[in-house]
């Protein structure tokens, strides 16, 4: 399916949904931290679409807000696609986990919550994984200051 | 029967004495030969079978993905070959492909076949020392030596092509470093004529074994449902009959041009992975010898100013590394480095399905099964 039937077939079931063009090659859209779930559950079983492969999963510091990207594809129609959710909240983003659906989701959500500081709700093992425990701070946030570990040139 | 084993076998099957088991915990690495690298597995374990495995890794994260944050684009690519060191020449190429792709260069014919067939060769060097390592977990010294004898082979080529031998560098964004060469047609070929005799034997001498039959068949299953659901690419997912090989579904340098096949197995256990990966080597050596004389005459590199500055925008390259698909992620606002850069690693998604594998199965068999989804650690950390 080509980037324009599926931006129909995704509208004529989320009218409200965003659709960007950001000079990417992918479709870009544009997801409420409400929608995300009704949403990818939507992409993976509808039978024209069957998104079931989550093939990056990762979070972006966009410094007035962050951003979860997922890019997803489906393994037997061979279109991507991309979602962007954005979190207002820097001091405590929260948003539900996809790992249900995607099991792939369980290790990159506790990647992105271990440099990031997103928490997904209902994530069933939610600690820091390339980190240690009790590391402070999330390093890709573009606040982050580490006087001790980087070399700023 | 005598009365000893009689009362035996009354007291086991009364209900009321039901040997009754405890889990335990088990530690598994850091420092363990066969996790290949600083890898822990905290195994619960019920007398010696695995009722779950909890990966912890990170033991050696370096944060590649902030370096990028403040390198320039040049020198982003040298920072991939740390990350999956048997893949080098494949991470390195990712990232300039996506670089290319962002600025539309137009990239010589010449460095897409070269491209092409150092991937190869660094696919196969890769698969050698997966094979040797294989054999050695399941007790046999002798593979171990015959992989890496014969993949010295393609070592001293990548020495005298690029200079070094481990963490290689040879492209960089608009083609390559310097042209080929002089030996390096003829030492190909003749690695090629070498490899082509001894693959059968090797592949014989394993694959007609009854311990490492035993050891691999039927064990680590995971199903194709399962396997999507993971991510778990590579020879690895093609070993569950998962059809994800980059090289077919999202083609780049000449892998459209040239003929080959994906190879597919729907066993899931050890042994379909195993398989995959010794014709995977035939595959290599058929897509070199297709193009190692039909290297086109021009240009090594197409030319580049200095300091590159992508057009603000977001950019994905997805290719086949020898573990499966390794992704570039990059955002750029029009500066001399990135805004963020995401390396989707083939190996974090591949570890993740190891519980669902191990699960059931006897301890031993953990390490047949991590043999066969031929992690690299710092692939995994980053």
């Amino acid at each position: 399916m080509d980037n324009e039937k599926l931006k129909g077939k995704i509208l004529s079931e989320f009218d409200t949904i965003e659709f960007v063009e950001q000079g990417s090659q992918f479709l870009n859209v544009i997801v409420t931290p409400q929608q995300l779930k009704s949403l990818s559950l939507f992409l993976r079983n509808n039978p024209e679409l069957k998104f079931d492969f989550l093939f990056c999963l990762t979070g972006v510091d966009w410094i007035t807000h962050l951003m979860v990207v997922y890019h997803l594809t489906s393994t037997e129609f061979n279109h991507d696609i991309v979602l962007k959710v954005k979190l207002e909240d820097r001091g405590n983003p929260e948003i539900e986990t996809v790992s249900d659906i995607w099991k792939t989701a369980e290790f990159h959500e506790r990647e992105i919550f271990d440099l990031f500081g997103i928490k997904f709700i209902n994530h069933p093992d939610l600690r820091r994984i390339l980190l240690e425990d009790d590391w402070s701070g999330y390093p890709l946030r573009k606040d982050y200051r580490d006087e001790a570990n980087i070399v700023e040139l | 029967m005598s009365i000893i084993e009689k009362s035996i076998t009354d007291v086991i099957d009364s209900p009321d004495t039901v040997a009754e088991t405890q889990e335990y915990f088990i530690n598994m690495g850091p420092q363990h030969p066969s996790t290949h690298g600083v890898l822990r597995l905290l195994l619960t374990v019920d007398g010696e079978i695995i009722r779950k495995v909890e990966p912890h890794i990170g033991y050696i994260h370096r944060s590649i993905e902030k370096m990028c944050e403040k390198d320039s684009y040049q020198q982003i690519v040298h920072l991939t070959d740390r990350m999956d060191y048997l893949s080098c020449h494949i991470n390195n190429e990712a990232v300039c492909l996506c670089v290319e792709a962002g600025l539309q260069l137009e990239i010589p014919e010449r460095v897409k076949v070269i491209r092409t067939i150092v991937d190869e060769l660094t696919r196969l060097s890769s698969h050698q020392l997966w094979w040797g390592v294989m054999g050695m977990d399941l007790g046999a010294i002798t593979t171990f030596l015959y992989g890496f004898r014969d993949r010295e082979m393609i070592t001293d080529i990548f020495e005298e092509t690029c200079g070094a031998r481990l963490t290689m560098s040879y492209n960089v964004p608009g083609g390559l470093m310097f042209d080929i060469h002089p030996n390096f047609q003829r030492r190909t070929k003749e690695y090629i004529t070498h490899f082509r005799k001894k693959l059968p034997e090797y592949d014989e001498l394993l694959s007609t074994n009854i311990i490492f039959l035993e050891r691999t068949q039927g064990v680590g299953y995971i199903s194709r449902e399962d396997v999507i659901s993971y991510g778990v690419t590579g020879p690895t997912g093609r070993g569950s009959g998962f059809q994800c090989d980059v090289r077919k579904r999202h083609p780049y340098n000449v892998y459209d041009k040239v003929e080959f096949k994906e190879i597919i197995y729907d066993g899931g256990d050890s042994y379909a992975r195993y398989r995959v990966r010794i014709d995977e080597m035939k595959e290599s050596m058929n897509i070199i010898e297709q193009l190692i004389d039909n290297i086109p005459e021009g240009d090594y590199k197409s030319k580049t100013k200095a300091v590159i500055k992508l057009p603000a925008g977001e950019y994905y390259q997805r290719v086949e590394t020898a573990r499966g698909e390794f992704g570039v992620y990059i955002i750029s606002d029009n500066k001399k480095s990135p805004y963020r850069v995401k390396f989707r690693s083939p190996g974090f998604s591949n570890l993740s399905a190891l519980d669902t594998m191990a699960r059931g199965c006897k301890i031993a068999d953990l390490v047949a099964m991590m043999s066969t989804l031929d992690l690299v650690i710092p692939d995994i950390d980053r």
